[in-house]
């Protein structure tokens, strides 16, 4: 216990010895939830329309002022020709242009469809079908209106009636999905970036030579190695939610402690993972790398950004080896549903289970020897 | 300074786990890009609580089952097990019948049906919400047998540049952006902070190369590395993915070696105010690594940001690159419609060159 002591003191010298490393540790991380919190939106809140209007007649304009007073769109600017029109599009100035025909007001008027055209700059696919959606319920709407206005006996009501409600997140806020995510991510980057590094750094600068020849036990010498970031990590965390509850007002619904229990057991896999990198690599920069590689993996493939649900089978199955994957999970259903430990009891045992043998590995792959 | 020149290429190649996973890294990042990321919906779980039991209400079970979007996981019997099906967190949707549907349907033509989502992730249950609904105003609309009066506006809608909505058009230039930034500005600042902590940058200060030539020397093999590795993920979009070139090539790889020249000074100033590996690493990790993924319009549009992270966003090289790669690829544009880009770029590798130059002599005087 006593050389265990003298390794952990060891190491929280050297780590806080390095004066630039705290607020790199402990500041930028914060900085990074607010700032990426914000930034992680999907939702399509101001589509730049611009408009090629060919009829110029009250019913094209009171077509137009419905586009006008929506919240989803800004009117940039009328154009003349269809050119102009795409233009607009190819500098990136707008998003939208909707065409009106030029018999669109009499062809209404004639009772044929008045002819409208919606041209949508597609490069981002899922943004293009939101704004193409946002954009047809208005034309519908639209088309209701006259429907009403022309056949008043007509029954338009819908027979059957939709009630829709959104657990959890009534306003569909992203902010509350995105925050845990983040706060998930943050800390595995400081806990597998500090550990992966560790022990390459001493093999870098041959340190670790002289720790080699002392009569430290293997597994002493890995708790020491461990515990510092274990604790910062955590630390981090706690940091991050109090974050999460008073910045972004996101309710933490369930335990706390058990947030925390789930949280040091997923720590450790991070850790090792960080420990069993630095025990094959002989750089830094290997290290980095190897480290960087897996992150990325594992982030893309979490759900963090995209849903799992839409991955393809053998996406989805690579997840069974995806650390980041279990506690994203886990985080959300805690902080967000409430959910209780026997909602996701077998995701932790598996989580258990990758730590013990994680752990094993670094272990045993660590020799004592160069 | 060529014999310099080759020193350094044979330190990088020599490391063949770094080289591996330089190689590997793109190719793997955009096979899953292009594969495995995607924001579409397809068998989500759902899970149907029905009070009536009739043949409407079966009729819609089976319309919503058969889309494709949806996976029947269980059926529920009692309002009470909704919660407890959402925290378990598999089902992200119920849908709810109610009593005597088909009745009130025909008799009272107005019949109630519930929509419940996990809103944990609001953009599936926005657009799981979205499918349901279109799925069953189909279904009504086929069924009643009222004359529905015709559609008033004939609507023509067109994607331009990207008419089958694929995501990697999105991702690709994304990937090439994250892996350039990551080749040049981080091996660069890590491998010049790792002589300084080794102490072997003194000795090659002493030697007779001058400083300009030993950040030359250590910069050219980062760059030729770089530029492979662009030319693997194009080659890959293009033959994988069909993602075209519609503008001119050519010009698309002298943007990249401007990106990678920019990155590549970048890396140099980080090295500059970094007197370890580690806070060079953390350093490329924090300020690099995620706002070159969030705040460059690589995943998230720009345009929904909030208006002080849209101004931020306006340092971030990354954003400008994205721009012009999309500008060339995707709308087959010319050098006229991004030379504000490029020249933001431009400038921006000046001012890096220029701060790293006054730090690195700083250095030697003392």
């Amino acid at each position: 216990m006593r050389t265990i002591r003298f390794i952990l003191q060891k190491e929280f010298i050297q780590i806080f010895r390095d004066k630039s490393m705290i607020p790199i540790i402990f500041v930028i991380p914060v900085v990074q939830l607010l700032i990426l919190s914000f930034t992680a939106t999907f939702e399509i809140k101001n589509t730049r329309l611009i408009i090629w209007d060919q009829s110029r007649t009250i019913d094209s304009r009171s077509l137009i002022s419905k586009f006008d007073r929506s919240p989803f769109f800004s009117l940039e600017a009328y154009v003349e020709t269809y050119e102009q029109g795409i233009e607009w599009l190819k500098k990136g100035k707008a998003d939208q242009l909707l065409i009106l025909d030029p018999s669109f007001a009499t062809d209404l008027q004639m009772g044929e469809k008045g002819k409208v055209m919606l041209v949508t700059d597609a490069i981002n696919g899922s943004a293009a079908s939101l704004m193409n959606a946002y954009a047809m319920s208005i034309l519908t709407d639209y088309n209701k209106q006259l429907l009403v206005a022309k056949y008043p006996l007509a029954k338009t009501a819908e027979p059957v009636e939709l009630r829709s409600s959104h657990w959890y997140n009534p306003e569909l806020d992203y902010k509350t999905y995105m925050v845990p995510g983040i706060l998930v991510l943050l800390v595995t980057i400081i806990g597998m970036f500090l550990s992966g590094m560790n022990i390459v750094k001493e093999k870098e600068l041959g340190t670790i030579e002289q720790i080699n020849v002392t009569p430290i036990k293997k597994y002493q010498f890995m708790i020491g190695k461990l515990l510092p970031f274990w604790i910062i990590a955590l630390f981090e965390l706690a940091i991050g939610l109090v974050v999460a509850r008073l910045v972004f007002g996101i309710p933490i619904l369930g335990s706390v402690p058990l947030l925390f229990g789930v949280a040091s057991v997923y720590l450790l896999v991070i850790l090792g993972f960080g420990l069993l990198i630095s025990t094959l690599t002989d750089t830094m920069q290997q290290a980095m790398f190897i480290s960087w590689f897996f992150m990325v993996i594992f982030i893309l493939l979490s759900g963090l950004f995209t849903p799992v649900e839409s991955m393809p089978q053998w996406a989805q199955q690579l997840n069974l080896i995806n650390p980041i994957a279990y506690f994203i999970r886990i985080n959300r259903m805690i902080m967000l549903k409430g959910s209780a430990f026997g909602d996701f009891a077998n995701t932790f045992y598996a989580l258990v289970l990758y730590a013990t043998s994680i752990l094993t590995l670094a272990v045993w792959r660590y020799r004592k020897v160069s | 300074m060529k014999g310099f020149v080759l020193k350094e290429f044979l330190h990088i190649f020599r490391d063949r786990r770094t080289m591996l996973i330089l190689f590997g890294m793109p190719i793997v990042q955009v096979l899953l890009f292009g594969f495995a990321i995607t924001n579409e919906i397809n068998n989500a779980q759902i899970a149907i609580l029905d009070e009536s039991k009739d043949e409407m209400t079966l009729a819609i079970t089976d319309k919503i089952l058969s889309s494709g979007y949806f996976h029947l996981a269980s059926v529920l019997t009692d309002r009470n097990q909704i919660e407890p099906a959402f925290r378990e967190g598999v089902i992200k949707e119920v849908v709810i019948f109610e009593p005597n549907f088909s009745q009130r349907f025909g008799k009272e033509n107005q019949a109630h049906m519930q929509i419940i989502t996990d809103a944990s992730d609001p953009n599936t249950a926005n657009l799981l919400y979205n499918y349901t609904n279109a799925i069953i105003r189909d279904y009504t609309s086929k069924s009643t047998q009222l004359a529905t009066p015709p559609i008033q506006i004939g609507i023509e809608t067109t994607m331009q540049y990207n008419p089958e909505l694929k995501g990697v058009f999105m991702f690709v230039p994304g990937t090439i952006t994250i892996l350039l930034m990551l080749i040049s500005a981080m091996m660069t600042s890590i491998s010049i902070a790792r002589e300084k902590e080794l102490g072997t940058l003194e000795v090659l200060l002493v030697s007779p190369l001058k400083p300009w030539q030993i950040i030359i020397g250590k910069v050219i093999p980062y760059i030729l590395l770089s530029f492979i590795n662009a030319v693997i993920i194009l080659v890959l979009a293009y033959s994988v993915f069909a993602m075209p070139v519609r503008g001119s090539l050519v010009l698309l790889l002298l943007e990249s070696i401007l990106f990678i020249v920019m990155a590549l000074s970048l890396g140099i100033f980080i090295s500059t105010v970094s007197k370890t590996q580690q806070q060079a690493m953390m350093l490329s990790m924090f300020v690099l690594m995620l706002p070159t993924i969030l705040l460059s319009g690589f995943i998230f549009p720009i345009e929904n940001m909030p208006l002080p992270l849209q101004i931020i966003s306006n340092i971030n090289p990354s954003r400008w690159f994205i721009i012009i790669i999309k500008n060339i690829m995707l709308k087959g544009l010319g050098f006229g419609y991004f030379w504000k880009e490029t020249l933001i770029l431009v400038a921006m590798a000046l001012f890096f060159v220029a701060m790293s130059v006054k730090k690195f002599n700083i250095r030697l005087s003392k």
